[in-house]
């Protein structure tokens, strides 16, 4: 069975921007590389802010009576900001605006993003959201406390700290992002449909691309929900209509309000909401995929079958929103509904981690540090996983909702492990962005540490959920059902988040003595086969591939190929120069 | 070597602390047991999955770690086994989504007998409402809530006149007799929750939430704001003390309706309005609920 050539390109190529100028070609940089690191550096510089807000909440929670300078209305100001940083500011622009473009044009084999342009107005529009959340901070009144959920009326009314401005830049700050990733999200699915190489069809792409691409859609889909319930909250806050508003008494005082739907606000939020988590969640599962095949030695296991969980899942997750609703008030009969469709989404789910597993067993495991990270995601993201299958269940979640039990879920499925794959990815592809080696050491004492220790955190906080102990919570004070004991969990727990917090020093003294000292990275250091290690130059340069684009024969995964002269065969390499028997077995998909 | 130590050590220290932390469900007290019993299954089968993964990666870490002379094994697909860990998953999420979806049709089914007991919501304290001797709870309206009325009970419909209000965050009800508390906020979302007797609904300003139980023990119990409702959410507490029958009984005798309410406000302001023109009393608003 010969191989089939691919046919020879029908369009030609179009000619790239070429930037000529020191701020064209890095501060309004129409390239998709740079911007990937614009998104990445401004997504972890306020990722860092969120983190030390993280650790200012564990202060209070671990030790009530020491910090007389957190006050209850700067405790629900930090919770809020560090959610909605870290889901949105951080997670979201990372994984979509830092991976997704840095990634797709490489490795569908495109010189770039199809729309560079409207690419660079991406990251500055989301430049412009950050620069309006942090602003939020300095206004009286400081930024919102409403929760991350931004619950109406609450979070629009006075009882609540930043319902001055702090609300109001919240609301514009999350209206940029969504307009800014809109350029950016509808270039990477163009890219990703119209973009690839000769070759590269849709199932020969990596499962980054596939999980990058999913989200993208869903991201597309879903945002708008978000969109118009931040103008409509806005509307209510500034211009005093009633979309959520029902009549009130605030403060003892009869408001102009009447007649609004506060659940028509959550059904808004959580319809984008629930898919946000996959929209972390897809690219993180894609991501993974390729550092277990690459450090395992191994092709994926069951590469259709993760294609095709990855399309079920994007799908379903717009049929479970209202699993985070099942207490809210709303219709009870939609618990039926919205249960099943919410364990169901389970099960490509489970698949997903078995083929990872599967990918591991037969393999030729080298314990690199992408593959101590993407373990790290399996233990994290098993665990956290099956606890939504408790939350999933409406009956279940009725004493659990708001409880720790929720915060601990969370945060292990769609906190640690996606930031598990985040560190992971970055030691994987810091060679390629940056030509050098990250040290060693310093990554293997970053890993454990930070993986042991999230564990630690998260995993204790569920049982004191059954124990019955509410989120959102400045202080327990007294009751008669919550034991000391959980005081001391509070207080160890707050230990460990302060060492995981500092500990996070070492990746960042890594990454930056690396990148001006580290070892030399040889060409293609993990001996991948995809084709973002195949460029003539690393750091690949402007145009990425050279003179003429690749031509793509064979699937990403070719590792192990019986009889190939090397343990894994480039996408790109000729049939012919394959060697051995494994010449016909690697030119079949 | 170590990874697969590593990993070992992880599955079993999880298992080892759920199996020895002292944090577990509080003791129920009510008839929600059914609730627990699914949580029993979901964790039987989710922690059986938990463990044969984890140890299943760990095995792998172990007898596949790397070695230069040997290459991964190359079959890319194995459809027969994909689709029985499918099916296997399948039946694992039957066996925790069935009681699930019974125990939810139970708590969304109010019985026919259950008393109905309102409970207001406001930044931050709790107020209930008993619907009397006619046994039905008269109208309300936000509009109508003042400093006296502060349920906001309309006067003209005569089925309110004998509603009991308690403006107060202690509420008394009576052992093994179902009910149904009904949910009302003027302000913002609250919740009102009790660990011990499992049942939670997030309480809506403009429209009336509920649930349903029957208490089992009689005591004393915490009950929280469970959905975050401003600065003062930590301190938004009340108090459900469950009594045998008589005990309960008596209490709600002692409570005032809402006609008697009425009129010893009245009275008051009289009072108070002969007191101020005597330059006794100064206005002002020593009521405010603000806590801060």
């Amino acid at each position: 069975m010969a191989y089939v050539a691919p046919a020879p390109a029908e369009v030609e190529e179009v000619e790239l921007y070429h930037a000529k100028s020191f701020i064209t070609k890095y501060v309004f940089s129409q390239d998709a590389k740079v911007i990937a690191i614009q998104y990445s550096f401004t997504a972890i510089a306020i990722g860092v802010v969120g983190l030390v807000l993280s650790s200012m909440m564990r202060l209070q929670l671990g030790f009530p009576d020491s910090f007389s300078i957190i006050d209850p209305a700067d405790y629900y100001q930090f919770i809020t900001m560090h959610g909605m940083i870290m889901v949105i500011y951080l997670l979201t622009a990372l994984f979509l605006g830092g991976f997704g473009n840095y990634l797709i044009p490489l490795m569908v084999g495109a010189r770039d993003m199809v729309f560079p342009y409207v690419n660079m107005i991406s990251y500055w529009v989301y430049l412009l959201a950050v620069l309006v959340l942090v602003a939020s901070f300095f206004v009286e009144g400081g930024p919102t406390g409403a929760g991350w959920t931004l619950y109406p009326p609450q979070a629009i009314l006075e009882g609540t700290p930043g319902s001055g401005g702090g609300i109001i830049l919240m609301l514009v700050s999350l209206i940029f992002f969504i307009i800014g990733f809109t350029m950016g999200g509808l270039n990477y699915v163009v890219t990703v449909l119209q973009g690839r190489t000769r070759g590269m069809t849709l199932m020969r792409m990596p499962l980054t691309i596939w999980g990058i691409f999913i989200a993208t859609i869903l991201a597309l889909l879903a945002f708008p929900a978000l969109f118009v319930g931040g103008v409509m909250l806005l509307l209510d806050r500034v211009l005093e209509t009633s979309f959520f508003m029902p009549a009130i008494i605030s403060m003892g005082e009869q408001l102009e309000y009447g007649g609004g739907s506060p659940i028509l606000f959550q059904h808004l939020f959580w319809f984008f909401g629930h898919p946000e988590v996959y929209i972390v969640g897809l690219p993180a599962f894609g991501i993974v995929s390729d550092l277990i095949s690459v450090h395992a030695r191994r092709h994926i296991f069951g590469y259709r079958m993760m294609v095709w969980a990855l399309v079920a899942i994007g799908g379903i997750s717009f049929i479970v929103w209202a699993h985070h609703m099942y207490v809210s008030g709303m219709n009870p009969w939609f618990g039926f509904f919205f249960a099943t469709t919410t364990l169901i989404i389970a099960i490509p789910t489970a698949l997903k981690v078995y083929n990872w597993v599967l990918t591991l067993w037969k393999a030729n495991i080298r314990f690199t540090i992408p593959m101590l990270f993407a373990l790290g995601f399996i233990v994290t993201f098993v665990n956290g996983g099956i606890t939504g299958l408790f939350l999933g269940n409406t009956a279940i979640d009725v004493p659990l909702s708001d409880t720790m039990f929720v915060v601990a879920h969370f945060h292990m499925v769609m906190g640690v492990a996606p930031l598990m794959v985040i560190f992971g990815a970055i030691y994987h592809w810091f060679p390629l962005m940056s030509g050098r080696m990250l040290d060693e050491t310093l990554g293997r004492i970053h890993f454990w540490v930070t993986f042991i220790g999230a564990y630690s955190i998260f995993l204790p906080l569920h049982y004191i959920g059954f124990q019955g102990v509410p989120r959102r919570y400045f202080e327990m004070g007294e009751t008669n059902f919550i034991p000391p004991s959980v005081q001391d969990l509070n207080a160890f727990v707050t230990v460990v988040a302060v060492m995981v917090g500092f500990a996070q020093i070492l990746f960042f003294y890594n990454l930056f003595k690396s990148m001006s000292s580290g070892e030399i990275a040889e060409k293609n250091p993990w001996k991948a086969a995809s084709l973002e290690w195949q460029t003539p130059e690393q750091p690949p340069a402007h145009g990425n591939f050279g003179d003429e684009l690749p031509v793509v024969y064979r699937w990403a995964y070719a590792y192990g190929v019986p009889g190939a002269k090397d343990d894994f065969v480039p996408q790109d390499m000729h049939p012919d120069e394959v060697g051995g028997e494994g010449a016909h077995e690697a030119s079949k998909e | 070597m170590y990874v697969a130590v590593a990993l070992v050590l992880v599955t079993l220290g999880t298992v080892v602390f759920h199996l020895v932390n002292p944090w577990w469900f509080t003791p129920i007290a009510s008839n929600w047991g059914f609730i627990d019993t699914t949580i029993d299954i979901t964790f039987w089968v989710t922690g059986t999955v938990f463990i044969a993964v984890l140890l299943f990666t760990a095995w792998c870490t172990y007898k596949y770690r790397y070695d230069p002379n040997r290459r991964s094994v190359y079959e890319p697909e194995d459809k027969k086994l994909e689709w029985w860990l499918i099916g296997l998953t399948t039946i694992g999420v039957i066996i925790m989504l069935a009681p699930g979806l019974v125990a939810w049709n139970e708590f969304v089914t109010v019985p026919k007998g259950a008393a109905e007991v309102e409970v207001l919501a406001k930044q931050w304290s709790w107020g209930y409402r008993f619907p009397g001797k006619d046994g039905v709870l008269g109208k309300t309206s936000v509009k109508l809530i003042d400093d006296d009325n502060v349920f906001g009970v309309d006067p003209k419909d005569a089925k309110g006149q004998d509603d009991v209000v308690i403006d107060d965050s202690e509420l008394h009800l009576p052992l093994d007799k179902p009910v149904k508390l009904l949910f009302r906020s003027t302000d913002v979302l609250h919740n009102f929750f009790v660990p011990q007797f499992r049942a939670k609904m997030d309480i809506i300003p403009g429209t009336v939430t509920y649930y349903w139980f029957t208490p089992t023990k009689v005591g004393t119990y915490n009950a929280l704001c469970f959905e975050l409702c401003g600065t003062g959410h930590y301190l938004m507490r009340g108090t459900v003390i469950i009594d045998k029958e008589n005990d309960f009984k008596a209490w709600l005798a002692e409570q005032p309706t809402f006609e008697k309410s009425m009129k010893e406000a009245a009275r008051a302001a009289n009072q108070g309005f002969a007191k101020l023109e005597s330059g006794q009393a100064k206005p002002g608003n020593e009521n405010s609920k603000r806590v801060f």
